[in-house]
């Protein structure tokens, strides 16, 4: 991107002022070398966002900011209904409510070492992962809507999963107001046999292990030691919420100029808040939302039974569950005054800070964590929301590296067994059903999380608690 | 006039693809050869089982990103790869049919599952009279 048509207000905060059709500013935080590293069509989507209907304070953009549809990656903006504010399926994106959560094993790095391989393929195993894998759990119609009104709340009532994960998730593991009624037959359909299944591409479930703290109090009120080992697991919405932004994104394409939205690019497709269309999608996406939180509570439950093979008595507590691609009903200050917004993340983490109500109350005084996922060769990171952040972009931080490479370049530098050959020397154990896939994913095709996250750091955005490495990956 | 093909092209993120005809029903095929060849190489996939699409919409862009959405939809539920098109344009009206087999893991090594496709370098367009259909799949 070019710096020189940013205004530079501090060292990890760039703005650029109104002009055209653009209501705010945009703003985006980042360092110099990491914005000088951006596409282009970051700076066009950014401020793309800015034109839309009843946008509020600014659109911002995070330090892993990368072209993205619409919306760029890594994209906030908060609408104000009140103002004729809009909510844009291209601003939730098609995997709605993808996210990470992380568990605490209990274990320590000593501990897993001599059952490593054993854990690693028992893991396998147990979790659908890849193109084409189906879960264990097969839903009917009925059965489906209650998973869609209930979410990770449907999944514990199932047995799946447990009653003390519910507080560590965002919205308490059941997003309110999800119309299981406004989601397609089709979007059903693609969901039907895949709950519990991992996905493909970027999505993991992996083993890591804890390597640096860099917050020793809010560490310790997290629950994270050094070489503790713990699971991630990164998956979002599946079939469904493609779907229903599939359908949605048509939707509101060809009804905007009906709602006298000029849309700045068709991908910002979106439907004024106080309109049929626009509810219909809000209750379709909170469904979908409900859906990914439903998804990742079984596969924790399936990792639990897993870990139980080969530690009897293992105990896998949630630290917390956070979602990157959501719009979702919020407090926030414009100019002084407290008002209800719908805030889009796009491919960013919500970060609230020390105290706030939604946080479960072992959390309130350390903040939320934000789960920061790396790629299955370099670092991880959990974050914690800062009391700035709550002031900077709604209580939103980054969510990952972003790819420097493309798949397709990707695959044509390395071969998928030399990569799996390269980690299992540096003692990081892959398991994937596609070599392909895994060539794709090479850690080498991504971008240094290290420098995003030292961004979100220095702007303020959320303070890094400590750093993980992964031990084993189990890659769709 | 140069044969029917596709190639892929960049995005940061996911992948562009795009199909090249003599006439458009002939760039949508082969946009739809593009799509399957992010999953997996095409060559490995049997045209063994048909399915039947059709799609209606009057803008040539969206009816392309329905074409491939429709194709996205069958692979999802259906669990299949796909490897031969025949496809009918008659005004806003679409009719194909597609031949394909079940994935297989082993075989196939499929590389990705595609979420959707996205307006994003959306484009259906002639030029130099070859027809282009293209747009950004997210994967």
């Amino acid at each position: 991107m070019d710096i020189s048509k940013l205004n530079k207000i501090d060292d990890y905060q760039w703005r650029i002022e109104p002009r055209g059709d653009m209501q705010v500013p945009a703003i985006i935080f980042a360092s110099e070398d990491l914005i000088r590293a951006m596409d282009d069509k970051v700076y066009q989507q950014v401020t793309n966002v800015a034109k839309l209907p009843g946008i509020v304070n600014a659109s911002f953009a995070m330090p892993d900011a990368h072209w993205g549809y619409g919306f760029p990656i890594g994209g906030v903006a908060a609408f104000d209904p009140d103002q004729d504010g809009v909510i844009s399926a291209g601003g939730v994106g098609f995997d709605i409510s993808c996210g990470v959560r992380t568990l605490h094993t209990g274990l320590r790095v000593d501990d897993i070492l001599p059952y490593q391989k054993q854990l690693a393929n028992v893991l396998y195993r147990h979790i659908p992962a890849g193109l084409g894998s189906t879960g264990k759990i097969h839903l009917n119609k009925k059965q489906m809507d209650q998973m869609l009104a209930g979410g990770a709340r449907w999944a514990v009532a199932q047995g799946y999963g447990e009653q003390l994960d519910l507080e560590r998730i965002e919205e308490q593991g059941c997003m309110q107001g999800a119309d299981p009624a406004a989601v397609s037959d089709h979007a059903k359909d693609r969901q039907k046999n895949e709950m519990g299944t991992l996905g493909s591409g970027n999505h993991y479930l992996e083993l890591q292990k804890v390597v640096e703290i860099y917050d020793p109090d809010i560490a310790q009120a997290f629950g994270i030691r050094l070489d503790d080992v713990k699971v991630s697991i990164h998956c979002g919405s599946r079939g469904l919420g493609h779907q229903i932004g599939t359908e949605f994104l048509k939707q509101m394409t060809k009804s905007a100029s009906g709602f006298g939205i000029q849309l700045p690019d068709r991908e910002l497709a979106c439907a004024p808040l106080n309109s049929g269309l626009g509810r219909r999608y809000l209750g379709a996406m909170r469904a979908a939302i409900n859906c990914a939180l439903a998804n990742r509570e079984i596969i924790t439950h399936l990792t639990r039974e897993a870990f139980r093979e080969v530690f009897a008595d293992s105990e896998l507590d949630l630290l917390y569950d956070v979602s990157h691609n959501t719009c979702k009903l919020e407090q926030h200050e414009v100019e002084g005054h407290l008002k209800s917004l719908y805030v889009h993340r796009k491919g960013a983490t919500r970060a609230f800070g020390p105290g706030h109500p939604e946080l479960p109350a072992a959390l309130r005084q350390a903040g939320q964590p934000v789960l920061i996922g790396g790629t299955m060769g370099t670092a991880s990171y959990i974050l914690a929301g800062t009391a700035e952040s709550m002031q900077q972009a709604y209580g939103s931080a980054c969510h990952g590296a972003g790819r420097s490479m493309s798949r397709r370049k990707a695959a044509k530098s390395w071969q998928g067994r030399q990569v799996v050959d390269e980690l299992a020397k540096r003692n990081i154990l892959i398991r994937s059903p596609s070599l392909r896939g895994v060539a794709e994913e090479a850690p080498g095709a991504y971008k240094d999380v290290s420098a995003v996250v030292e961004a979100a750091g220095h702007a303020g955005l959320a303070g890094l608690v400590a750093r993980l490495e992964p031990m084993v990956c189990i890659k769709g | 006039m140069p044969p029917a093909h596709w190639q892929h092209f960049e995005h940061e993120a996911d992948i562009g693809i795009r199909g090249y005809g003599n006439s458009q029903a002939e760039a949508f095929v082969q946009a739809a050869h593009a799509m399957m060849a992010v999953i997996t190489e095409p060559a490995l996939i049997q045209p063994r089982h048909l399915i039947s699409i059709e799609c209606d919409e009057q803008d040539p862009e969206l009816l392309l990103v329905d074409w491939l959405n429709s194709l996205i939809f069958q692979m999802s539920t259906r669990k299949m790869l796909f490897s031969r098109f025949e496809l009918e344009l008659d005004g806003s009206r679409l009719q194909a049919r597609v031949w394909g087999e079940a994935v297989d893991t082993g075989r196939h090594q499929p590389s990705v599952e595609i979420k959707g496709a996205t307006y994003t370098e959306l484009s259906v367009k002639q030029q130099d009279g070859e027809w282009i259909a293209q747009c950004v799949v997210d994967v």
